[in-house]
């Protein structure tokens, strides 16, 4: 089996960009016969895989009879789900493709959530299933369902395999198709008699035929020369930053865009980190939680310049009021985004990174006096609303979410790699931990699957070793998937999971409180103690209650190698502002309250 | 509005499911899919007919080409072209009362295609206002229709271009049609017909 371990993209995987399809191995023609289960592990290998995240069952058993041959970590996790959540978070930490493996039936369902929430978020993972033998395909045999048609809604792509000589093929262009374009989940089943059989191996031969542009892709010169003029021209101009400036690595392009021109950059929630947070030019995130200051901007813009994103329903509030003096320009590499939900005056459909570097030379540098009048106009709507820096409040003996994730952020300098659960928390997170980095916040934002954040953490530690990766999930959520803490033992990782438990489905009970009188139906939560939980797993943990006591168990945490949990017990009935009703306009937010976390004139 | 769409796809299992999905997944009824064999080997062809918003077309081609299977789109609704239709109608005729059937379908230009003693079958073979025409006529007749199996729409775009060329051919007004030639029983539109009147 030496020859299938030669396959040398291994050195090339980490410089390769998602999006640009791996460096050809130097591969001599020669053809061995391998079994099917074997092309698959050597495929993967010379895609440059060097770890996989699964769960065995009878289906898969001939492909992890086979692994020990190739140098491919497998990480064993505790439910599928938690498997495809760890490939969608390796992905996203790495820019790689993710691959997660799993077995027939219910194993193959169990993925789907995953799936579902990497399609929704543009994320390249690649899942591998096991199915019954073609003899057997429809018949209803043990653990047989139809992967394929389940998942033919939630994948990019899929494809069954029932023979051994279509294996190299069919996965070497699943990852094609995974990177490729708007980035994306493709399922691959593979019937268990195509894994037993043997066919001729050739890597380089099954290289697949390029991917096909979207044929719908346009940046004619008249459209670049349209935006050009609209930028130049506008007064009140704002930035869309989205989660394609991270995909199409564009933050250097859509930066220089920003600062030549002098215009405000906002970002979605998976944009967080396309454009420094610590930049003078960023305004924070947008959209139902977004600060108040920013949907403010956009409201009252005349040209907002959508990089990378999608007008989703969370990001605009009711479209009848969106932005309704602004012109748009919308820079989008999937050609069905455009006009969907917002219609775009200047379209260039294609990638964020080339579109711009067609864009810039266009743009001659702004005088810095024109403008000015607009980033002042931001800057004072900052001044009345702004959150007050929550260091400088007095300790009143409550410790609100807001605390900790503050405190996290200062303490790590912003620098750890946080991913977190979906909820009141995600929410905080966004609003206070500074992202300056890209693929530092990982986080569901299309699907927002609760149980995200303690499997995507652990892809994400396994993309970046050396990088500190902090999980923040609430006590809900945390649940969900809490068993993938055995993984993270297993697996002996230096992972920080912050649980900020306030006993509550905090968005749920927020809601409730906000649009149904209070009446707080299903969403008060009884958790166990999670450090005594850590504890049965080997891990160690620490119960925070107090302001004083966030940065020292966070310090604690730092230092401990190994999974340590901070079960952060918070104010319960604590709410996320401002916020945007759903279905409200932009400026119809619901603002912060007096108490406890004022706003005064001097915050920023 | 209607929007009718030819989209070349791979003849491979499974594709026509993806396609179906799409128009459920989009929240969009398609009134009627016709599926055949094309002029290219492994390559079939279907024309997608779907009731959905006058400014959907960009949105459904753009989601179409996204599936994998999916060759290429056109979405003829706008263009030049020829639509036709074939349906089959068996109606309850006996030998006296069969020769008003008989004229009918004179004037309709249709063929009778099966004489049995209690019914007889018509094949008729046009735009659907034709073959909605002949169901309506046979229903005042008081002929009892018997049953109705139609294909639904199938189009082609006027002109000498191959699929290959479509692409290119996107733009309407751009066209040269070569080769006009007028229909027997009717084409798509009025405007099309005086256009082909002026060129005979």
């Amino acid at each position: 089996m030496g020859t299938a371990k030669k396959h040398p993209s291994q050195s090339t995987h980490t410089a390769t960009p998602a999006n640009t399809p791996a460096v050809e191995p130097q591969h001599t023609h020669a053809t061995i016969r391998l079994t099917g289960s074997e092309i698959l592990w050597a495929t993967l290998e010379g895609e440059g895989v060097d770890v996989v995240f699964g769960y065995p069952g009878g289906a898969i058993l001939p492909a992890y009879d086979a692994l020990r041959k190739f140098p491919i970590r497998h990480v064993l996790v505790r439910h599928e789900q938690g498997a495809a959540h760890m490939a969608d978070g390796y992905a996203r930490a790495s820019g790689r493709v993710g691959v997660a493996v799993a077995t027939s039936g219910p194993g193959a369902t169990n993925l789907v959530t995953g799936i579902a929430t990497a399609m929704l978020d543009s994320v390249p993972i690649v899942c591998i299933t096991g199915q019954v033998s073609s003899k057997v395909l429809g018949t209803d045999a043990f653990q047989e369902v139809d992967i394929t048609g389940i998942t033919l809604p939630v994948t990019k792509h899929n494809y069954v395999i029932t023979r051994a000589e279509d294996v190299a093929r069919t996965i070497r262009e699943a990852f094609l198709v995974a990177r490729s374009g708007r980035p994306g989940p493709v399922l691959v089943d593979i019937t268990k008699d195509a894994q037993q059989a043997s066919a001729e191996f050739d890597f380089a031969a099954a290289t697949p035929k390029p991917h096909r542009p979207h044929p719908m892709l346009k940046t004619e010169s008249a459209s670049i020369l349209a935006a050009a003029d609209l930028i130049r021209n506008a007064k009140k101009p704002v930035i869309l930053a989205g989660h394609g400036v991270l995909q199409s690595r564009a933050g250097a392009e859509l930066r220089t865009m920003a600062e030549r021109m002098r215009i405000p950059v906002a970002s979605t929630l998976l944009g967080l980190g396309g454009f420094p947070a610590s930049h003078p030019l960023s305004l924070g995130m947008m959209g139902m939680h977004g600060e108040a200051w920013v949907n403010h901007a956009i409201q009252q813009s005349d040209l907002l310049i959508a990089c990378g994103m999608r007008f989703d329903d969370r990001v605009t509030g009711t479209l009848a009021t969106y932005a309704p003096n602004a012109r748009k320009i919308h820079i989008e590499v999937d050609p069905a985004e455009i006009n969907k939900n917002v219609r775009a005056d200047v379209a260039l459909i294609g990638d964020l990174k080339e579109a711009l570097e067609a864009l810039l030379p266009h743009l001659a540098p702004r005088d810095a006096k024109g403008e000015s009048a607009w980033l002042k106009e931001i800057d004072a709507s900052k001044g009345e609303c702004a959150v007050r820096d929550i260091k400088n409040l007095p300790d009143s003996g409550h410790l609100y979410a807001a605390h900790v994730i503050h405190d996290l952020w200062k303490t790590t300098q912003g620098k750890a790699i946080v991913v977190t659960d979906v909820g009141q928390h995600q929410m905080w997170e966004a609003q206070y931990y500074k992202h300056d980095e890209p693929r530092t916040l990982i986080t569901s934002g299309g699907l927002g699957t609760m149980g995200f954040a303690l499997p995507a953490a652990i892809g994400a530690k396994i993309a970046c070793p050396d990088r500190e990766v902090w999980v923040i999930a609430g006590d809900g959520g945390f649940q969900m998937t809490a068993a993938e803490l055995s993984t993270a033992a297993q697996e002996e990782l230096d992972l920080n999971i912050a649980v900020v438990n306030n006993g509550y489905l905090g968005m749920v009970r927020q809601w409730q409180e906000f649009f149904y009188e209070k009446n707080y139906q299903s969403s008060p939560l009884r958790s166990p103690d999670f450090v005594k939980l850590a504890e049965a797993h080997g891990i160690s943990g620490k119960t925070v209650k107090k302001r004083s006591e966030v940065v020292p168990a966070i310090e604690e945490a730092r230092k401990r190698k190994g999974p340590h949990v901070i079960n952060f017990l918070v104010e319960k009935e604590d709410s996320v502002y401002p916020m945007i009703p759903a279905g409200s306009a932009l400026h119809e937010m619901i603002r912060r309250p007096n108490n406890p976390l004022v706003e005064t004139a001097q915050d920023k | 509005m209607l929007h009718t769409f030819v989209a070349l796809v791979e003849d491979k299992p499974g594709v026509l499911t993806r396609v179906a999905s799409l128009f459920r997944r989009l929240n969009i009824n398609i009134v009627s899919l016709t599926v055949g064999r094309s002029e290219r080997m492994g390559v079939s062809r279907m024309t997608i007919v779907c009731e959905a918003s006058p400014t959907a077309g960009h949105r459904i081609a753009a989601s179409l080409y996204k599936l994998e299977n999916v060759l290429e789109v056109d979405d003829v609704g706008q263009m030049s072209h020829v639509a036709r239709e074939l349906a089959l109608i068996k109606v309850a005729a006996t030998p006296k009362t069969r020769s008003q059937v008989f004229e009918l379908v004179e004037v309709f230009r249709a063929r009778i295609v099966d004489l049995a003693p209690e019914s007889l079958m018509i094949e008729i073979t046009g735009v659907e206002s034709k073959i909605e025409g002949l169901i309506q006529v046979l229903n005042e007749n008081g002929d009892r229709i018997l049953e109705i199996s139609r294909t639904g729409r199938m189009v082609m775009r006027r002109g000498q271009h191959t699929s290959k060329v479509l692409e290119a051919m996107r733009v309407p007004g751009m066209e040269t049609p070569d080769e006009l030639k007028v229909e027997e029983d009717g084409s798509a539109s009025d405007a099309l017909m005086a256009e082909e009147a002026g060129l005979q």
